[in-house]
């Protein structure tokens, strides 16, 4: 069992919570997750590593509700436990200094693209942050991701906040202003993965993506996780999960991401029967 | 009790007791043990029949080395609490080799009646031995030596890991398991089916483990969680055991092979044994709906009959083994293959899948496969299996599951890059020892072998045990 030293909302359905995890707290580096079992019949799922403290030995998640096990998750309460969690998995994210770094982070993919943001300000980068929601309510990190830019944007869908537009419309702008960009960090929904891809194809500014295929593991073991990228199978939990954005077969991505949609709804509807009924704690 | 009242003649007389099994058409609907077991009476019988030969080759047969002659005496003299401590000497985990083992290949092959009559059914009476000790809340721990301060880690929690465990605790050391996943016992708790190898088994020979000192650490991934070098000179440990098992599921490399409904033998098992799907939606994690639907299994091990009877098991209409060869070279375990065949497991032989079609949205719909013929032998000394030239078809199927064996897991070699591996990423080790090239570290099951038994491994445990003792004391090790 782990104990949850804090659990609080940073916008609608989306939590941060921080987990007693010494040795994971000591290792963690930039791009790694973990693997989270929240009960003991829970999904063993898959979430980066938003932060850690090695002092006080906890490591943070930013978790949105999506299907039934991060809906479980985030009814956790400060001083509540999390049944398993195993890390840190994944490879490091690459870091070195590139010269002028983007880093984009969609709706709660801002999460995963906030410790690597601060990793290339540490290692010397001139670091821009696109940090892109639907809605104002929706911006998480918002002073997280300024305290580490250089240049801060933030991007809405609906205008309500900052930039009016998707966070590709804010990159080619800074592209078209001639900024030269030697690396982009992309991290969020596929679709806008794809597209950060898209537009920096062109220019061939080197461009990577942490993509999140279903695990069950966690450690390579059951091949669950393979994607395909630059026409070869690999296994995103320890070959991954950054890849270069220009090589991922994006298509396949979110067709396996499909695998368990209809058992998904159930779980999700059961949970929140339940959740109606109020038979949960 | 005296056992000369019988003749030679007459134990030979006896007939091999068959193991009563559940009836095929009612244990295809669920998930309980194949086997049923030995009653007390057919045990002593089976005992009977071993005519406890002087110099008794079946032990010679054993990977672990049990005292074979003896225990199966203490059986027909009706001491079966007897009987399993003396398997204990030499196994830990006599319930599970019990069932798990490929006796027939092993002690049971060497068996001097094998020649003229059948053998002696050694694998049903270690399990009988184990059972009724553990039904009869006798379990018996073994004696453990005086503490030598001394510290093992061991990697993993799989047979290998274990046995090795079990022999260090025994001489004295103070030793702690690294595992990787949630539940401790590795390929038994999420590879092999519940049908075959009940987990609560599993748990039990654990707790055995735990009661003689050894401590346990989930959820810890050795190489990303900690360093081998982390744990040797941060966390003082003396020596380090190795026992992760293969690591990567293999894939062919044929197109389609990314749509969903393809699955890695380990996935769809790890799914539906330490996941436990088969209860969804009661535990959360999925599993591909095989009812009334159609899937394949290629390959022809163990691993392959496992995922194609859990198949069947989850309501598949039509499920088959895809193997390119003939049944004779197949390597599972007969017994399983028979079993699957009585649970109504279709064989399609001499056949190779050459490329995976799916649908629109994705979704596997057929395989594509071309029959065989069997050529000259090849490295394995085995006919190699050559393609007939124009004998495609598609084989319409929902689901398959890729069963051909794995690779190795790079990340011990990414994070202890002085450890020398093969050209397959196994690691190289002193067959002798278990030693490999990084000085107190050992290895020893399916990282070093590539994908073996549990017995196998168990004995490569008990090897680097002896020989980690060894080293750490000086001393020559024999406690028993």
């Amino acid at each position: 069992m782990y104990n949850i030293v804090s659990a609080i909302f940073l916008a609608e359905n989306i939590k941060k919570i921080e987990i007693q995890a010494p040795r994971i707290a000591k290792k963690r580096k930039a791009g790694q997750f973990v693997m989270i079992r929240a009960g003991e019949h829970g999904e063993r799922i898959p979430l980066t590593i938003a932060g850690s403290d090695p002092e006080k030995g906890t490591i943070t998640i930013i978790v949105q509700g999506m299907g039934k096990s991060t809906r479980e998750l985030n009814l956790k309460e400060t001083g509540d436990t999390i049944h398993d969690i195993v890390g840190p998995l994944g490879t490091p994210s690459h870091i070195e200094k590139f010269g002028t770094a983007v880093s984009i982070g969609g709706g709660v993919g801002t999460a995963i693209a906030y410790p690597t943001a601060v990793a290339l300000k540490e290692a010397g980068n001139y670091v821009i942050t696109i940090n892109g929601a639907r809605t104002r309510d929706l911006v998480i990190l918002e002073d997280e991701m300024k305290a580490v830019s250089d240049e801060a944007y933030i991007t809405t869908d609906d205008g309500s906040y900052g930039f009016h537009g998707f966070v590709t419309q804010k990159l080619q702008e800074l592209i078209d202003s001639g900024k030269p960009i030697d690396y982009v960090l992309a991290i969020g929904p596929i679709p806008m993965m794809k597209a950060v891809a898209e537009v920096t194809r062109p220019y061939g500014i080197p461009t990577v993506v942490s993509l999140n295929p279903v695990m069950v593991d966690g450690t390579g073991m059951c091949g669950g996780c393979r994607v395909t990228v630059d026409n070869e199978t690999r296994f995103a939990c320890v070959d991954g999960p950054e890849f270069d954005a220009h090589k991922v077969d994006f298509k396949n991505l979110s067709d396996r991401n499909r695998m368990y949609l209809p058992e998904e709804k159930q779980s999700v509807e059961a949970f929140s029967h339940k959740c109606h009924l109020g038979q949960l704690h | 009790m005296d056992l000369k009242p019988i003749t030679t003649k007459e134990r030979l007389a006896i007939p091999r007791q068959t193991m009563p099994a559940q009836d095929p058409a009612e244990r295809v609907h669920n998930f309980n043990e194949v086997n049923l077991g030995y009653t007390p009476e057919m045990a002593q019988k089976e005992a009977m029949r071993c005519i406890q030969c002087k110099d008794p080759i079946c032990i010679k047969g054993c990977p672990v080395n049990i005292k074979i002659d003896k225990f199966i005496k203490l059986i027909a003299e009706g001491n079966f609490l007897g009987a399993a401590k003396k398997i204990k000497e030499d196994n830990i985990l006599p319930a599970i080799c019990g069932r798990v083992c490929p006796q027939e290949d092993q002690c049971e092959k060497v068996c001097v009646l094998t020649k003229k009559y059948t053998p002696v059914a050694i694998g049903n009476l270690e399990r009988f031995a184990a059972d009724y000790e553990r039904e009869h809340g006798h379990i018996e721990l073994p004696e453990v030596q005086a503490a030598t301060g001394k510290k093992v880690a061991v990697i993993g929690s799989g047979p290998a890991g274990l046995s090795c465990a079990n022999d260090l605790a025994r001489f004295g050391h103070s030793v702690t398991v690294f595992e990787a996943l949630h539940e401790l016992g590795g390929v038994l708790m999420y590879g092999i089916p519940e049908f075959r190898l009940p987990k609560d088994i599993v748990k039990i020979e654990i707790e055995g483990l735990k009661k003689i000192g050894v401590e346990f650490v989930a959820n810890t991934v050795v190489g990303r969680s900690v360093t081998i070098d982390e744990l040797m000179n941060e966390e003082h440990f003396d020596a380090v055991f190795i026992g992760v098992g293969a690591g990567l599921p293999w894939f062919m490399g044929i197109p389609g092979e990314n749509l969903l409904g393809v699955y890695a033998a380990n996935e769809f098992l790890t799914r539906v044994n330490l996941m436990q799907s088969y209860t969804f939606p009661e535990n959360d994690t999925p599993v591909f709906n095989c009812k009334g639907k159609n899937i394949a299994v290629f390959g022809g091990g163990n691993t392959a009959m496992d995922a194609v009877r859990t198949a069947k098991r989850l309501g598949a209409e039509h499920a088959y083994i895809v193997y390119r060869r003939s049944e004779a070279e197949m390597p599972a375990r007969a017994e399983e293959i028979h079993n699957a065949k009585e649970e109504g497991i279709e064989f399609l032989l001499l056949m190779n899948p050459v490329e995976f079609i799916g649908n629109e949205q994705q979704w596997l719909t057929g395989v594509k496969c071309i029959r065989m013929e069997l050529g000259e032998p090849d490295d394995s000394g085995r006919r190699k299996p050559v393609p007939i030239k124009g004998s495609e078809f598609v084989l319409p199927v929902d689901m398959a599951v890729v069963s051909i064996g794995n690779g190795s897991n790079p990340l011990i070699k990414q994070t202890t890059p002085e450890i020398e591996v093969s050209r397959r990423d196994t690691i190289v080790v002193d067959i002798n020892t278990m030693a490999t090239s990084k000085e107190n570290v050992y290895a020893g099951g399916d990282i070093v072998t590539g994908g073996a038994t549990v017995i196998l491994a168990m004995g490569a445990g008990r090897t680097a045990a002896k020989a980690i003792h060894e080293q750490l004391t000086g001393q020559s090790s024999d406690p028993r």
